[in-house]
């Protein structure tokens, strides 16, 4: 899995933040639009763009873009 | 023989809820960041003895009035509705007589929500075509919010009552294209108000709160916002290739795209999937909400008035059933 095309995607899923805002690094649930919707979004990009199937309580284990990729990546 | 949409009008109750009286009402919840979100300021909500066939005929009569209908020519009702004004009869056959139409006119109700409008088109379009009805009027109503729990911040900060009313004849403005129709009952758990008719017909009083304060409840509208996003991404792009496929177009021949507006997130997510330019893309739920079944009528109406309903216009319906909608028209 690639992390720049996997920041990407995670940045694409924000209509209002700057994808210069997101690292790996980042603790996305302190971004300001962060919010229920975009994680639904996300956890559909990630079913769509990686063919991993992650439910809200998968995602609620991460807190970073890092932690998340690490979760897809070990259940691809 | 075409199918054209000849008239077109909506109506609106006149309460509204704003979000400052939601924020009174949740003030530990972000209901500004929310509604912002999701592109709602404010809602119209029926009043307490106001029904959906009492707005179906205040929408019809102000098309009759706006277009100048000679009531005596329509000769089909068709009224889409989750919320009817009784189990029996037919809401359409009430409307029939409230709307003064002559008594050879057949009349039924339609059971569907998001979709409702595609499907509306569709019977319609086959009536006029088959020569079974000239003119026919169909009506979108919905009290929606009469389904919500009072505690039920998230959907009655999406949700707004409404109703809409199209003339189908064989001229008009704009010609019905081929349609795309699909359904996936399995997911029928996923948006649905389970008790009150004959599966569960008493209430079932089981009102619990998950950890966000969300009540649950059988005797209330039930959403799985997860599974209907999930749905809607797979199922959308599908039926817009098939639309287009059908109607031999691509998507850059089409002028103006107008998905059912659940909120705005949703709908701009999966015009994000589909590549569809922000130009061409119409969003009008600002100041209406989701009106279900007439979010789409909506739309076109206020796309006319302001001169974008030209040329191929794609619209597409989705939600409660699971059900699915869509087709292309054909604008002046």
């Amino acid at each position: 899995m690639d992390t720049q095309e996997f920041i990407k995607n995670f940045a694409n899923q924000f209509e209002d933040t700057d994808a210069s805002e997101i690292t790996m690094e980042t603790s996305f649930r302190d971004l300001d639009e962060w919010d229920s919707l975009v994680a639904l979004a996300i956890l559909n990009m990630i079913a769509k763009k990686y063919g991993v199937k992650l439910t809200f309580d998968d995602m609620r284990q991460t807190n970073t873009v890092q932690e998340l990729f690490n979760v897809v990546e070990s259940k691809k | 023989m075409k199918a054209y949409i000849k008239a077109l009008s909506y109506y609106l109750p006149e309460q509204i809820l704003t979000n400052e009286e939601l924020v009174k009402e949740f003030p530990e919840w972000s209901v500004e960041k929310i509604a912002g979100k999701i592109g709602v300021t404010q809602r119209h909500i029926a009043a307490p003895d106001e029904t959906a066939g009492d707005m179906a005929v205040k929408a019809a009569n102000k098309m009759i009035e706006e277009y100048g209908i000679d009531r005596t020519e329509i000769d089909f009702i068709v009224l889409c509705t989750q919320s009817p004004d009784y189990f029996l009869p037919s809401t359409a056959c009430v409307i029939q007589h409230a709307l003064n139409i002559p008594t050879t006119c057949g009349a039924f109700d339609i059971n569907l929500g998001c979709s409702g409008y595609e499907y509306g088109l569709a019977i319609a379009k086959g009536f006029v075509v088959s020569g079974i009805a000239k003119n026919v009027l169909l009506l979108t109503a919905e009290t929606y919010t009469k389904h919500l729990h009072p505690k039920d911040k998230g959907n009655r900060t999406i949700f707004g009552d409404a109703a809409t009313a199209t003339l189908v004849s064989d001229n008009g403005f704009a010609e019905i294209g081929e349609l795309s129709l699909g359904t996936d009952g399995s997911g029928a758990d996923h948006l649905i108000h389970k008790s009150g008719a004959f599966r569960q017909y008493s209430p079932m009083n089981d009102l619990t709160f998950d950890e966000n304060d969300n009540p649950h409840s059988s005797d209330y509208l039930y959403m799985n916002g997860k599974a209907i996003f999930d749905f809607t991404s797979e199922a959308v792009p599908v039926m817009v290739d098939d639309t287009l496929s059908k109607n031999n177009l691509t998507l850059d021949d089409v002028d103006l795209v107008v998905f059912h507006q659940a909120n705005k997130y949703m709908i701009n997510y999966l015009r994000k999937l589909l590549d569809i330019d922000k130009e061409k893309f119409y969003i009008f739920l600002e100041n209406v909400g989701n009106t279900v079944s007439s979010t789409i009528p909506i739309a076109l109406c206020e796309a006319k008035k302001e001169g974008r309903l030209c040329g191929k216009v794609l619209v597409a319906g989705f939600g409660v059933g699971l059900s699915y909608g869509a087709t292309i028209l054909y604008c002046e």
